[in-house]
């Protein structure tokens, strides 16, 4: 499991429109490099990132190998209500990832 | 800028005899790092949201309070709220090893003698969370490196590497980091090279690493071969840089480019 | 033979310090000539559609010390409701060894039309910011940002 950092307000009102700052440790390795001993890396990177609340996706991305290591994504969300907002990433050799938050709305 | 330490620094300066220089940088215009990056990389550094080191404080933190299998964990033998001075007070002499220690050592040695772990050096993973971690905890703190009389042979002879010329570009680091801080290299910005944000999210790295990593990276820059790995030059160097740097604001982990 | 630097800028050390400060204050061109991949990359993506200039903004540096990762937001003018919203942004690149960078998908749920990621630069290049709306219409945004490379070689 990859270690991921989630922010977002944790308490917000409900209709009020949000930012949501995600990052995973991924290296992100674009197959466009070779090791010290010049071998070709192969490419292991994540290429798809969804956000979805009570099930249903809000925010989508693809990611190519030119985006950076370590991958930041923030999106905008307008707070529907209560809810699970889950995170889910996609990538090479199967990756596959969620992270789930139980959004408590004021 | 805070100069909180800058007069303790003037006299601590003074009172370890240094060869000081007139083209060293004067203790009251030390700049961090921080200051000569451009504003997206600063704001990057400044917001835990975006802050790559965050991915590993957030290991860090969990990894001080896990008990290691038949051992315990770091929160067990170290008060809440003792991590905040960790930091700030090394490189500090070891009466075991009858040297100075860097905080990454420091770590390194309480996970095998007391949690029976295996060393790692300073960019093993669970060292650079820990690092991470305990870099945080001292932010903003004035960097107060011990002042043991035992650590000034070491500092002297850190000193003197700093001004040696190295390498086939034949360059001393105060040449750089003293004469032409603020000028650039290539494109790239030369700074007064204080450590005050190690261990740091390098994006030449694309990863965190720690101080013995970067200045291993200033050797091979000049084209120097770089001291074997564990040589007591790595250590003099670091003890010569927290003096150097002694006073100045603590503000790991950092991102730098 | 070894030359050892002088601890004094050459004079030609200072011009290309100037030449490339110059160089950070270029305005961006409304209308650059791109590189027939690139505009073949933005063609395929638009399906038919002309990009017309406004509405999206590509926010990024336009000087960069390091192209591995580079802060980068998009932004486009759009209420977000259900008949007027953006669908779709696109960042294509010029110099990488592929065109894409990162393509977002939005709807009203978002709110504003917003997304921030960092991208890798190989070199100085053009980047294409594009923005594809409800109604079918396509917007774009291109720059060109400076990449600088470190300045000593790690091994």
């Amino acid at each position: 499991m990859a270690r991921t950092l989630i922010h977002l307000p944790p308490e917000p009102k409900r209709g009020e429109v949000i930012d949501i700052q995600v990052t995973i440790a991924h290296p992100m390795e674009t197959g466009f490099r070779s090791n010290d001993q010049g071998v070709p890396m192969q490419r292991d990177i994540l290429t798809h990132f969804e956000c979805r609340f009570e099930g249903r996706t809000v925010f989508r991305a693809e990611l190519h190998p030119a985006i950076a290591a370590n991958p930041y994504i923030a999106f905008a969300w307008r707070v529907e209500g209560p809810g699970t907002l889950s995170f889910t990433w996609e990538g090479d050799k199967g990756f596959q990832q969620t992270e789930t938050v139980a959004l408590k709305v004021a | 800028m805070k100069h909180p330490g800058a007069a303790l620094s003037l006299c601590v300066l003074a009172a370890v005899a240094s060869s000081a220089q007139a083209t060293d940088t004067a203790p009251q215009a030390r700049r961090s790092g921080t200051e000569f990056m451009s504003p997206a990389l600063r704001a990057l550094q400044a917001d835990p949201a975006q802050n790559p080191a965050q991915l590993w404080v957030k290991d860090g933190e969990a990894l001080w309070s896990r008990a290691m299998p038949g051992a315990k964990a770091c929160a067990d033998c170290h008060a809440d709220g003792s991590q905040r001075g960790m930091a700030a007070r090394h490189p500090a002499w070891d009466e075991r090893l009858a040297r100075p220690v860097t905080l990454a050592e420091r770590i390194d040695q309480c996970r095998q003698r007391h949690q029976h772990q295996q060393p790692q050096g300073p960019d093993g993973p669970e060292l650079l969370a820990l690092a991470a971690y305990l870099a945080e905890a001292a932010r903003g703190l004035p960097w107060a490196p011990s002042d043991d009389p035992r650590l000034l042979p070491w500092q002297q002879r850190g000193e003197r590497l700093w001004r040696q010329r190295m390498g086939q570009l034949n360059l001393a680091c105060t040449q750089c980091h003293d004469q032409h801080a603020g000028a650039r290299l290539g494109g790239a910005t030369i700074p007064q090279a204080h450590p005050t944000g190690y261990p740091s999210y390098r994006l030449e790295w694309q990863t965190l690493g720690s101080l013995p990593r970067r200045l291993r990276g200033c050797l091979v820059g000049v084209r120097a071969e770089p001291f074997a790995p564990g040589a007591d030059e790595w250590l003099a160097l670091e003890v010569f840089l927290a003096r150097r740097a002694a006073g100045m604001a603590l503000e790991g982990p950092a991102v730098r480019p | 033979m070894s030359a050892a630097l002088t601890a004094h800028p050459t004079r030609r050390q200072m011009l290309a310090a100037g030449g490339l400060l110059a160089l950070s204050v270029r305005p961006a061109a409304a209308q650059a000539v791109l590189e027939p991949e690139l505009r073949e990359a933005i063609a395929r993506w638009c399906q038919g559609a002309v990009p017309q200039t406004g509405r999206i903004t590509l926010d990024i540096a336009p000087l960069v010390e390091n192209g591995n990762a580079v802060p980068v937001t998009l932004r486009v003018a759009s209420p977000m409701t259900p008949t007027d919203h953006v669908r779709e942004i696109a960042v294509f690149n010029e110099r990488n060894p592929l065109r894409d960078v990162v393509r977002f998908h939005l709807g009203p749920a978002n709110g504003r039309a917003e997304a921030s990621t960092r991208i890798r630069l190989a070199t100085t290049q053009h980047l294409v910011a594009l923005a594809r709306m409800a109604d079918g219409s396509v917007w774009q945004h291109s720059l060109e940002v400076i990449v600088t490379l470190a300045a000593c070689i790690e091994g």
